[in-house]
C-alpha cells in the first residue's frame, strides 16, 4: 500500500479521537511495548522475509523447527501430574494418559523438592503439593504399567537427578536399551530456580553446576533421545519477570550452559541438539506469540553465529510451555478454565513443541481429578475442534506480530548484552541483578492491577459477591502417607547394607573427585537403593547447604 | 513515633517468594521497617529472631501447603510469651482450612489477589501493642 495513503489514513483517525476518545491513554504490551492503532505494510518495509523468517524447518525457523509442525503430529499433550503417593500417582496417570495426554510430566513432593526422605520430616507436609518419592522403589510403583520407552517422560527433577537415575535403572531392570528413552529432565537448570523459586536449591551454586555438567555428558553419550537440560523461563516470569525479560533471561542462561559444557570438553554440536527449553505463557496473547517466534530465532543465531554450530539441529529452539498460574484467581474459579484456554492457544500459535494446561482450581490447592479433566479436554477441543492446528505458524506475516516479534527481539538482544557485560548469566544471578529486575517487574505488576490500570475480570472488575461454590478439593490420605514412611524405613532395613554402604561412599569419592562422572555415582547408589534424601545428604556434605540470595 | 517492625518469613519445604518480597517492598513503601529472613525457616528459627528483633507483626507466606505448621509455630509463640505480636498469613490457604488458623491465633489470612493497601491498613489498625 502507498505511504500516502496510510498516512492519510491516520490524520483521519487522530482527527477522530476529538469526538471519541481511545479507550486508553496508551497501549502497551505486557513489557512495555507501546502499541500503535494499527500496523501496515509499512511497518514491515525493510522486512526480508527469507533472511527474518524462513520457512518452517528452515533457519533462522522463526516460522517453526519442523517441516510439518502440528499438521503431521500434536503437540505433546505434557500436562503437570503429582499428588499425594506413587500409588495416587499411578492411577491419576494412567487415567489421563486413556483421555489424551501423551507425554508424562511427573511433580514430586516439596520434600523432594527440598532433598528430604519421607520418614525424616513431619508428614503433616507430605503428599501435599507433589508424589513423595525417596526410592527407586517408589519410582517402580509410580510407573507401574506405564511402558517406559513409548511415551515421553518428563521427570521435574533437580540435581542430582534420582528420578531420572531410577528410570534409568527401571530401563535396565526390564531390558529397555537406555538409549530408547524419551524425554526431558526438566527442572535441571538451577539457575532459574536460584533466581526465581529457591525451592529445590539444594548444594551451593558450583555443586549443582558440577552434577548438571556430568548429568548432561552422560546423557550425550548414552541417552540420544533425552534432553538433560531444560533451560526455565517460565519460574522467571511467573516469579514476575514480564515476558521481553524472561525471554533474554532465559536465552543468557543457555548461553551459559552451552558456554560451560564446551568448557568441559563436549563438542557443542554433540551436546546441543539435545538442549530444550521451558517457558511460561501469560495472557498477553500476541505478545507470547511474538515471544516464542523471536526465541526460534534469536537461539538459531546464538548458535550459528556465537557458538559456531554446524549441525542444523543444534540450532532448534524447542520448547515446552505452561499456562501461568499466577494470573488464575480463586474469585470465580471457573473463569480460570478460559484464561487457561486462551494461553494454551498461545503456545499453539507460538509453536510450542509440548505444553501443560493449569486446571481451574489451582489457585486453591492440587488439581482435582475433575479440573485436570477439564485441563486435558482443553488441549483435546483446540487441538481437533478448531482447525487452528491445520496450518502453519497462522501468525506469520501478520503486521502487527511480525513487528512485534522483531520488538520483542530488538529489547531481548539489549538484555542480553546487559548480562554479557556483566559476565554471564552465572554472574548477574549470583550478584542478584536478574533478581532486582524481576522483583521491580512484579511490584510494578501488582501496583497496575491495585490501582486498577490493569483489569483482572473478577478480582478488580466484574467482582460478584455470589462466589461460585468451590470445586471438590482433593484431601490427603493419610493412610497412603503411613504406607510411604513404612516403605522407606522397611526399605533401609531390608536392603543389602553393605551394598548401600559402599556405593555411598563411592558418591562421596565420586564427588571429590573432578574426573569421575558424579551421575554414574548417583545410579549406582539408586540401584543400591540408596535413598534420595541419603544421596542428598551425601552431596551436601561436600558441596554445601544452598541457601537463596536475599536481594 | 517508631516505625513499625515487621518480620516477614517462610516454614517449611517451599521457596517461592513473589508474593512475600511484593509485600515486603509495600510495607516498606508504607514505612515500616521489614526484616525478611527467607525460605526454610523452623518454628524455633522464627521465634528466635521475633525475639532479637522485637517486632510488632509476623507475616508468614505459605504457598505450598505449609501453612499446615502454623499451628505449631502459634503455640510456640505462646510457650515464648511473645504474646503482643501481630500474626498475619499470606498465600493459599483452602478456604476450608482457614478456621483453624484463626483458631490458632492467626488475625488475618491474606489470599492471592490482595491489595496492598488493604495489608498496611489491616497492620496499622490491628497492631498489639503501642507502637
Amino acid at each position: 500500500m502507498r505511504k500516502g495513503k496510510i498516512d492519510k489514513w491516520m490524520e483521519g483517525y487522530r482527527e477522530s479521537l476529538e469526538k471519541r476518545p481511545e479507550r486508553k491513554k496508551v497501549f502497551t504490551t505486557r513489557s512495555g511495548i507501546p502499541i500503535k492503532p494499527i500496523y501496515t505494510s509499512e511497518d514491515l518495509n525493510d522486512f526480508d522475509d527469507e533472511k527474518k523468517l524462513g520457512l518452517p524447518s528452515e533457519y533462522p525457523y522463526t516460522r517453526g523447527i519442523y517441516p510439518s509442525m502440528y499438521r503431521g503430529r500434536i503437540w505433546t499433550k505434557r500436562l503437570l501430574v503429582g499428588l499425594q503417593s506413587p500409588e495416587t500417582f499411578n492411577i491419576r496417570q494412567k487415567d489421563m494418559l486413556r483421555t489424551g495426554q501423551n507425554g508424562i510430566n511427573f511433580v514430586p513432593c516439596n520434600s523432594y523438592f527440598r532433598g528430604y526422605d519421607s520418614d525424616t520430616v513431619d508428614k503433616v507436609l507430605l503428599g501435599r503439593c507433589g508424589t513423595t518419592v525417596d526410592s527407586l522403589k517408589d519410582m517402580e510403583i509410580a510407573f507401574d504399567g506405564i511402558p517406559l520407552d513409548k511415551v515421553s517422560l518428563a521427570m521435574n527433577d533437580f540435581g542430582p537427578y534420582m528420578m531420572v537415575a531410577s528410570l534409568i535403572a527401571m530401563a535396565e531392570e526390564g531390558g529397555i536399551p537406555i538409549s530408547r528413552l524419551q524425554g526431558t529432565t526438566n527442572q535441571s537448570d538451577f539457575i532459574s530456580h536460584y533466581i526465581s523459586c529457591n525451592q529445590p536449591i539444594r548444594f551451593e551454586l558450583d555443586g549443582h553446576l558440577r552434577i548438571l555438567t556430568d548429568h548432561v555428558k552422560y546423557c550425550t553419550e548414552h541417552m540420544p533421545k533425552w534432553h538433560p537440560i531444560s533451560v526455565v523461563g517460565q519460574h522467571m516470569q511467573q516469579a514476575g519477570a514480564n515476558p521481553v525479560q524472561a525471554l533474554a533471561f532465559t536465552l543468557s542462561t543457555g548461553i551459559f550452559y552451552v558456554d560451560t559444557f564446551i568448557k568441559a570438553g563436549l563438542d557443542v554440536d554433540d551436546f546441543a541438539p539435545r538442549f530444550s527449553f521451558f517457558f511460561d505463557i501469560s495472557g498477553d496473547l500476541f505478545e507470547e506469540v511474538a515471544k516464542f517466534r523471536a526465541a526460534r530465532r534469536m537461539w538459531a543465531s546464538i548458535m550459528r553465529n556465537r557458538f559456531g554450530a554446524k549441525n542444523p539441529q543444534s540450532c532448534l529452539l524447542k520448547f515446552h510451555a505452561q499456562t501461568s498460574g499466577t494470573e488464575l484467581t480463586q474469585q470465580q474459579p471457573l473463569n480460570n478454565i478460559v484464561r487457561s484456554s486462551l494461553h494454551t492457544l498461545s503456545a499453539i500459535l507460538g509453536g510450542a513443541q509440548s505444553i501443560h494446561t493449569d486446571a481451574f482450581d489451582e489457585p486453591l490447592w492440587i488439581p482435582s481429578e475433575k479440573s485436570q479433566r477439564v485441563a486435558i479436554m482443553t488441549q483435546n477441543i483446540i487441538a481437533e475442534e478448531t482447525g487452528v492446528a491445520d496450518v502453519i505458524d497462522p501468525m506469520g506475516g501478520s503486521y502487527f506480530v511480525e513487528s512485534l516479534t522483531n520488538e520483542v527481539e530488538k529489547r531481548a538482544w539489549d538484555y542480553i548484552n546487559t548480562i554479557d557485560k556483566k559476565g554471564g548469566m552465572f554472574e548477574a544471578a549470583k550478584e542478584g541483578f536478574v533478581q532486582r529486575e524481576i522483583a521491580d517487574s512484579s511490584f510494578g505488576y501488582q501496583k497496575e492491577v491495585d490501582g486498577g490500570n490493569r483489569t483482572v475480570v473478577g478480582l478488580n472488575k466484574y467482582t460478584v459477591e455470589d462466589q461460585e461454590e468451590a470445586p471438590e478439593q482433593l484431601k490427603v490420605d493419610k493412610e497412603l502417607i503411613e504406607r510411604q514412611i513404612n516403605r522407606t524405613k522397611s526399605l533401609r532395613e531390608k536392603r543389602n547394607q553393605k551394598k548401600a554402604d559402599n556405593a555411598m561412599k563411592d558418591l562421596r569419592n565420586a564427588a571429590l573427585d573432578p574426573g569421575r562422572n558424579l551421575f554414574e555415582a548417583v545410579i549406582d547408589a539408586v540401584k543400591a537403593d540408596v535413598t534420595h534424601g541419603e544421596i542428598v545428604r551425601k552431596l551436601r556434605d561436600v558441596y554445601g547447604f544452598g541457601r537463596p540470595l536475599l536481594t | 513515633m517508631q516505625n513499625i517492625r515487621v518480620l516477614l518469613t517462610k516454614i517449611g519445604f517451599d521457596g517461592h517468594d513473589r508474593g512475600v518480597k511484593i509485600v515486603a517492598s509495600a510495607l516498606r513503601d508504607a514505612g515500616m521497617e521489614v526484616i525478611y529472613t527467607g525460605p526454610w525457616q523452623t518454628a524455633e528459627e522464627v521465634t528466635e529472631i521475633a525475639l532479637q528483633e522485637d517486632v510488632d507483626v509476623i507475616g508468614i507466606s505459605t504457598l505450598g501447603y505449609d501453612h499446615v505448621l502454623i499451628p505449631g509455630l502459634m503455640k510456640l509463640c505462646k510457650e515464648k510469651n511473645i504474646t503482643d505480636t501481630l500474626m498475619i498469613v499470606g498465600g493459599i490457604i483452602p478456604p476450608d482450612e482457614v478456621p483453624a488458623l484463626k483458631a490458632a491465633g492467626v488475625a488475618e489470612i491474606f489470599p492471592p489477589g490482595t491489595r496492598m493497601d488493604s495489608i498496611v491498613e489491616f497492620v496499622r489498625k490491628n497492631l498489639k501493642r503501642e507502637v
